[in-house]
């Protein structure tokens, strides 16, 4: 018998690939046992790679009968192998969140038998949570690709977030690293969920006490860079997800080489693609957010993303006629779409002019990147250029005058994301 | 002119309700035991009157809405000087008419009141996350804190929300008051000097439930095994977790 601090240690290192940390989105109030649930996430602490701790994410065994070429937990890989018991997961779980450190449970797991019988032990510790121990803290449960849909929409009654990973973005990827799996069982569970969730919101209208259902809703991930897909298409998919699943989150996780037994993927010792990673963020957020269309960030004529630059910025270079913008007089959606303002200083902007004309010492102190804006803003006093600058002369100053800034901006925008 | 109060909000309040009063203004607030004060400023010891505070309150609140009202009591809590100064020109416009003053971000005193509440909201965030609570043998689940602003205040809610069903205290080491939490209500509590002193050093004032060391060992294994190595990142980690909280943090210890 492995003692519980080396179980914890194996099914911790084994779960932290999925990036998801997120403890948002639930509306789960605690009625008279411990715990709720906090709309905006709160992360409890920060690993030292700078990435969110928000929930106690283990997996219940890294026993697994598929062999994932991708994935630390595959049969042929040489590594430890652990199980929870129901019973220590709820006790971990408890006594973590009594104690602060933690808003909930992210619960994975390898697949051992069959996807059956994993999805029903995982249902039976989010039960005796919720049963037992009146737990009302977060709960984020991926499902078991192939578990049946009596054990899913049971667990649906228990949990906050569920998930379910694409894995690789296309079916062509995943057949190059995991012949066994198919983006269909993906897919499939993610729509009886969405279907679910629909259903049960429409019975609440007409009867007051209707269980929540999934209330955090959904998300999946893609791994990054193992295989040769590139930023249109990873971005297409993503699109098609959150709009045919209405998914709250998609994630896109770096890959980290974990051995070099495939000759197919990255090899251990080469970077994970982090720029990469946080750029295909920002277009995510750009096109949740910031009213982008995606044809407009990337398109047949534009596969990748800027590395150098982030994909406002890029689209910005790209699209001078847009520019200047006045912010005296810009509609809000105009505003934000200025490299180096955000959507609430954009916000601030507009409630600001009401009082009078925007000078650039005003613009400079209400926390938008200035340096950046200032070629695509018009304010009361913008000098006049005469001709105005070629977008590749404003390239190139943006990232000469902030080599090391951009840079650092690269991993802040990380910590918004996450 | 100096206007000096007790220090409680009420007092706050009372200022601005004398400074319309006697039409004194511009005035600068401040508490009975601020050594700032200039030697020969003109001074004028303002006495807290509850019902002073609650006409000021009242007429806040009729004019800017709870909520705004609110944002108030907040800034008031970060004890920042320049804060309680731009709060106070705030006011002012409010009830001179211009209810919409706190959308002139043009204007630096109200850009500074957006920015300390900004600053407040975010260590009273970071409070909720950052509190780590020890469970001692008679089942007290306890924290200590030292926070840059007073958000003890603001966090009580969520506390009690959360823990509904366990007895909890959050110790202020700073400003030396705490919340304690009997699992009905929560009180504000002010410890003795030898009973903080044990709080500070708990392991050898309070019994600590035998499990406790066992959970804490656990969580510091987990926090461990959780990080990815090659994207290890201390500028971004320091950014979201800097040094002034770590003595209190169980995995940063
Ligand atoms: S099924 Fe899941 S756990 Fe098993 S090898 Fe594939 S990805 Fe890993």
């Amino acid at each position: 018998m492995l003692r519980i601090e080396e179980k914890l240690k194996i099914l911790a290192d084994a779960a932290k690939y999925d990036v998801s940390c997120s403890s948002s989105g639930s509306t789960r109030k605690n009625k008279g046992g411990v715990g709720d649930a906090s709309a905006s996430g709160i992360c409890h602490t920060y690993t030292e790679d700078g990435r969110c701790v928000s929930l106690l994410k283990i997996l219940l065994t890294n026993h697994c009968i598929y062999d994932c070429a991708f994935c630390v937990s595959r049969k042929s890989n040489d590594v430890k192998r652990a199980a929870f018991t129901v019973e220590e997961v709820v006790d971990l779980t408890m006594n973590f969140y009594r104690r602060n450190y933690i808003e909930g449970l992210f619960l994975s797991s390898g697949i051992f038998k069959d996807a059956d019988f994993t999805m029903e032990r995982m249902l039976r510790i989010v039960k005796k949570l919720r049963q037992e121990e009146r737990y009302n803290g977060y709960i984020h449960l991926k499902t078991i690709p192939g578990a049946s849909e009596e054990l899913i929409k049971e667990a649906g009654l228990y949990v906050d977030r569920m998930s379910i990973n694409l894995e690789l973005p296309t079916e062509a990827g995943l057949k190059l690293v995991a012949p066994e799996k198919d983006h269909e069982s993906v897919k499939k569970p993610l729509a009886f969920v969405k279907d679910q969730i629909a259903s049960f919101k429409e019975e609440k209208k007409l009867i007051k006490h209707t269980p929540i259902f999934v209330p955090a809703g959904q998300s999946t991930q893609m791994v990054i860079g193992a295989t040769p897909e590139n930023d249109f298409e990873i971005m297409q998919v993503a699109h098609d997800f959150y709009k045919n699943y209405k998914l709250k989150r998609v994630y896109y996780s770096g890959y980290i080489p974990i051995n070099n037994s495939n000759s197919l993927l990255p090899q251990i010792g080469s970077a994970p693609p982090l720029v990469r990673e946080n750029r295909l963020y920002q277009t995510d957020w750009l096109l949740r957010f910031y009213g982008f269309q995606l044809d407009e960030i990337l398109n047949p004529q534009h596969i990748h993303l800027d590395l150098d630059i982030d994909p406002k910025l890029s689209w910005a270079l790209r699209n001078p006629h847009f520019f200047p913008v006045d912010v005296n007089t810009a509609d809000f959606n105009a505003i934000i779409r200025i490299p180096g303002i955000g959507r609430q200083s954009a916000l601030k902007i507009v409630q600001a002019r009401k009082f009078g004309r925007l000078h650039i010492y005003q613009l400079q102190k209400m926390g938008i990147a200035y340096n950046r804006a200032k070629y695509f803003l018009q304010c009361v006093d913008t000098p006049f250029i005469l001709g105005s600058p070629s977008m590749e002369h404003v390239r190139h100053a943006i990232l000469s005058a902030g080599t090391r800034h951009n840079q650092r901006k690269v991993v802040a925008g990380q910590l918004t994301l996450f | 002119m100096y206007y000096l109060f007790d220090g409680t909000y009420l007092g706050f309040l009372c200022c601005v309700f004398e400074s319309f009063e006697r039409k004194e203004f511009p005035i600068t607030p401040l508490v009975h035991t601020d050594y700032q004060i200039a030697l020969f400023a003109e001074t004028r010891t303002i006495v807290t009157d509850n019902r002073k505070a609650l006409r000021v309150q009242k007429g806040l609140q009729k004019r800017v809405g709870n909520v705004e009202a609110m944002d108030f009591y907040r800034a008031f809590l970060s004890e920042d000087r320049k804060a309680w100064l731009a709060s106070f020109f705030i006011l002012h416009q409010i009830f001179n008419g211009r209810a919409d003053i706190r959308q002139h971000y043009g204007n630096d005193q109200v850009l500074y009141f957006s920015q300390i509440l900004k600053k407040v909201s975010r260590e009273r965030h970071r409070m909720k996350a950052f509190i780590r609570f020890s469970k001692s043998s008679d089942g007290l689940y306890f924290a200590l804190v030292e926070p840059d602003f007073n958000v003890l205040p603001l966090i009580s809610d969520f506390f009690r929300k959360r823990y509904a069903d366990m007895p909890w205290l959050i110790y202020d080491m700073k400003r030396k008051y705490g919340l304690l939490s009997d699992m009905r209500q929560v009180g504000e509590v002010h410890l003795s000097l030898k009973e903080v002193q044990g709080a500070a050093a708990p392991s050898i004032a309070i019994a600590l439930d035998e499990r406790d060391e066992l959970f804490q060992h656990l969580w510091k294994h987990y926090y461990t095994s959780t990080n990815i190595e090659a994207r290890k990142n201390m500028k971004l980690h320091l950014q979201h977790v800097p040094r002034r909280y770590w003595k209190y943090l169980v995995e940063k210890k």
